[in-house]
């Protein structure tokens, strides 16, 4: 089973006794903040889950898988997430 | 911005909730996203990306100094792949331009 907002925020409510309405707003605002942080350019570290960071792409030679035809793959920024030690432990 | 100052700003966002509880809800979340992830499930949130756990087998290895043979055990790897929205916001406007 795939764990979505909802299961976070009804189990969240069930071990905090706070309301699902509630939770639910707070788990939202947990990954807009985190999404909103990074847009900025920020990296987001939660130790013992692990940190978002952002690293800078720089352009490199490609192709079209499909056409074989040479493509520059363009300069990009992007996320990247490295589990905590924590986390990695219990894995 | 760490764990605590991500919990400042979510009480900013809602001062109905008290800081105690919002502190409280968020380590409990984070605890419930780690043990999901350990236990083999796939966290998918919307518009942020998804979570799972990757498995490397286990493989027959080398001791490079010595040219032995041993056994690497299997390796279990927890992986984030952004989602649309996020990496659109994150990646330099130009580049999606139009798209967003």
């Amino acid at each position: 089973m795939t764990v979505t907002k909802l299961e976070i925020a009804t189990e969240v409510a069930y071990v905090t006794g706070l309301t699902v309405r509630d939770t639910k707003r707070l788990v939202e605002a947990f990954f807009d903040t985190i999404r909103s942080t990074l847009a900025s350019g920020e990296e987001v570290k939660l130790s013992g889950f692990g940190n978002f960071s952002i690293r800078e792409k720089t352009s490199r030679p490609g192709r079209n898988p499909k056409t074989g035809e040479p493509s520059e793959i363009i300069a990009r920024r992007v996320v990247t997430w490295r589990a905590g030690q924590t986390l990695r432990g219990k894995c | 911005m760490t764990k605590s100052e991500l919990i400042k700003n979510i009480s900013a966002q809602y001062p109905q909730l008290s800081v105690r509880d919002i502190e409280m809800a968020t380590r409990h979340m984070l605890d419930y996203l780690s043990d999901a992830l350990a236990e083999g499930e796939r966290i998918e949130i919307r518009g942020f990306g998804s979570f799972s756990m990757h498995v490397r087998p286990a493989k027959q290895g080398r001791n490079p100094k010595t040219g032995e043979s041993v056994m690497v055990p299997e390796k279990r790897v927890p992986h984030f792949k952004p989602g649309k929205e996020l990496r659109e916001q994150v990646d330099y406007p130009e580049n999606t331009s139009g798209k967003a």
